[in-house]
């Protein structure tokens, strides 16, 4: 029977309506930039497809990405997306515990070869056999490899799964690694940030479970619909970049005018993600609508690409930290130095041996 | 084409005898033409790509009205396409000129009377020997930076081109052709400040290379700036071998 069971059923026996239901599946189809024609070949797809249970784990994180995933902005979306994924296994929202739990990951791995997804939310150190992140008595590293063999395709939530974020950070003491770096035989899809916006996950768990396939990705593995422009290019401060207008200091009158946080250290211009278009907490603002630069927490490494507050990264690899003026003006000092010891050399040797050959 | 021009014996008003003067035809018209062309781009990429890093303080008014980070980035950018299609005419010219066009593009490590030039210039560079040897081209040393320089000049185009198709988009020829530069550095902050590091590359080759250029001009009595102008290398010594 379960085989055969889909997500409308499922829904239904939530108590959602069936005009919520459809409602639900035009405002996703709108969210993932499809028209309105998607949204009625999603309502099939969920009536009529199996459904594609979800095994959600938790490695090496700080619930963030799931802190932001039950707040997505529209309640329908989060009701039903859910009761979608929590039918199965997340240890930190179900209800089960201990064995009990541990005994859906088994049931489901059997039952589901091959058609689950694993949405996997902070990652595996790996130092010492793993025993920075003990889950269920056994290294998460075990677990995570063991629930990847089946799945259908991974997806790598977060910074923390996509990137390593901070436990990541120099010098990694528990060699925290990326998903992608553990588990290299299945499609990994990132979705990346710190937390991801609520409207992304959402979109892109929908997209799979509905239409049981992944969404297209970019070189880096991450859908495309949402992480294909940078925040500096849908930035409405924009314009004052490109006019030259820049916040100098915090609190200053270019800050309460709202010109570009560029020279306070905005890493908008390097950041793939859609702050800039579909916003925070329904819409409502994001970071630099509150004066703040993008630290580019959706980026590889981000955490150690410091200072947050300035345009320009240090560089780690002349040991000392220096960014790239301080190490070019270095390098142009000690260059400058040795020319005018060099020429001050060949001006006195040439004197000197002209003297020599006169007096020859 | 080698013109030799020799007078041998005459002597002048003060009753000394003439150098002997040896022209030699080295740098062929297209040559010379990319060196200022090229020369020129770099500089205006250096000073637009600082201020892209840096900008200047911020303009009054309403932005529209102003739209100064927009034109320093556009002559960055400029300069940029101007530094490509010279670096590409000058790689066919590589093809099609004489044997000195060839030069910066390849080191004869197999040659090992260059490999000997390379160590002899270092020592005259470390005044260890009292007198340079002469070349037609580029001196063995001079010829490794050449050649250093323009692997440079290469990594620069390349991120240059990479970073130029973040804001062209990911449909663009830019990013099909750089965009696996994201591979190795998939945080673009990274090529922003390797991009830059490169620029200080540049401006410290820039600083060896006209000292360079004008104190062999004057030491090694070989003729070096006007050689780029006119093209023609003049040899300007008593004691020739
Ligand atoms: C000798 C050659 C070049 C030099 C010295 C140079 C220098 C620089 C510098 C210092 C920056 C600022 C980096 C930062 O953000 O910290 C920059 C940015 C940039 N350069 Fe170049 N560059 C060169 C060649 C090129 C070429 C050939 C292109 C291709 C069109 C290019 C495209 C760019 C782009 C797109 C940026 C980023 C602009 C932005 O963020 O608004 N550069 N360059
Ligand atoms: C941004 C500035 C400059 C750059 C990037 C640059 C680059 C180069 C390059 C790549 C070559 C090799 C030419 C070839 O074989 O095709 C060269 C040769 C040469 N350049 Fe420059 N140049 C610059 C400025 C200057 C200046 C200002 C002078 C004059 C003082 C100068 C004098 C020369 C001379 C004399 C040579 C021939 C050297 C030799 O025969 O070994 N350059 N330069
Ligand atoms: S505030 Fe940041 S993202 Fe916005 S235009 Fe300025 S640099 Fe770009
Ligand atoms: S604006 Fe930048 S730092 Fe802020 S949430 Fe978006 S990507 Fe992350």
């Amino acid at each position: 029977m379960a085989a055969h069971e889909t997500f409308y059923d499922v829904i239904r026996r939530q108590g959602v309506t069936r005009r919520s239901f459809t409602k639900f599946c035009s405002l996703t189809a709108a969210s993932l930039g499809l028209g309105s024609s998607a949204a009625t070949a999603m309502a099939k797809a969920l009536e009529t497809n199996p459904r594609v249970p979800v095994i959600w784990m938790h490695g090496l994180e700080c619930t963030c990405c799931s802190e932001s995933f039950i707040r997505s902005a529209h309640p329908l979306v989060k009701d039903v997306v859910l009761s979608m994924i929590s039918l199965d296994y997340d240890d930190t929202i179900m209800a089960a515990a201990g064995h009990q739990a541990e005994a859906i990951l088994e049931e489901t791995k059997e039952k589901y070869k091959g058609k689950y997804i694993l949405a996997v939310e902070g990652n595996p150190p790996l130092n010492e056999g793993g025993m920075f992140c003990i889950d269920g008595g056994k290294p998460f590293v075990e677990k995570l490899k063991w629930m990847a063999e089946d799945a259908y395709a991974i997806i790598a939530w977060g910074a923390c799964a996509s990137w390593g974020c901070v436990q990541a950070a120099k010098p990694n003491p528990t060699q925290a690694t990326p998903i992608d770096k553990v588990i290299t035989n299945k499609p990994i899809i990132k979705v990346p940030g710190c937390p991801p916006i609520a409207e992304v996950m959402t979109g892109v768990v929908t997209f799979i479970t509905t239409f049981g396939r992944l969404p297209e990705l970019d070189r880096q593995g991450r859908p495309k619909m949402f992480y294909s422009q940078r925040i500096h290019d849908k930035c409405y401060r924009r314009p004052h970049f490109d006019a030259g207008q820049f916040v100098e200091e915090w609190d200053d009158e270019a800050a309460r005018k709202g010109y570009c946080l560029y020279k306070m250290g905005c890493k908008g211009p390097t950041t793939y993600n859609a702050c800039s278009t579909v916003r925070w907490n329904g819409g409502v603002s994001f970071p630099i609508q509150s004066g703040h630069g993008c630290i580019g927490c959706s980026e590889e490494g981000f955490w150690d690409k410091g200072p947050f507050y300035e345009r320009l990264s240090n560089i780690k690899q002349f040991g000392i930290e220096h960014n790239a003026d301080e190490v070019g003006l270095a390098a142009v000092g000690v260059v400058g130095a040795a020319v005018a010891a060099h020429a001050a050399v060949t001006a006195v040797k040439r004197i000197t041996t002209k003297r020599d050959s006169k007096e020859s | 084409m080698t013109e030799a021009t020799q007078i041998h014996g005459v002597l002048d008003g003060h009753g000394e005898r003439a150098a002997p003067l040896q022209t030699v035809y080295v740098y062929e018209a297209p040559v010379r033409l990319w060196h200022w062309v090229n020369a020129l781009a770099i500089i205006v990429l250096a000073l637009t790509g600082f201020f892209i890093a840096s900008p200047l303080p911020s303009t009054p008014g309403e932005a529209s009205a102003n739209f100064l980070m927009g034109y320093i980035r556009f002559a960055h950018f400029a300069a940029g396409y101007v530094l490509v299609a010279g670096l590409l005419l000058r790689l066919y010219w590589a093809l099609a000129g004489n044997t000195y066009a060839r030069q910066i593009f390849y080191l004869p490590l197999w040659d090992r009377k260059w490999l000997w030039g390379v160590f002899y210039e270092l020592r005259w560079y470390l005044f260890l020997v009292a007198r340079p040897q002469k070349y037609i081209g580029h001196n063995p040393l001079a010829h490794v930076a050449m050649f250093a320089f323009m692997l440079l000049l290469a990594f620069m185009v390349v991120t240059g081109f990479a970073l130029y198709s973040e804001g062209a988009g990911r449909d663009s020829w830019q990013f099909k052709l750089f965009g696996w530069v994201f591979a190795i550095w998939p945080n673009s902050q990274d090529i922003h400040t390797w991009h830059h590091v490169g620029m200080w590359l540049v401006v410290v080759f820039v600083i060896v290379h006209i000292y360079s250029a004008v104190r062999e001009d004057i030491v090694s009595r070989q003729s070096m700036i006007s050689a780029m102008i006119s093209g023609e290398r003049t040899f300007r010594d008593e004691h020739d071998e």
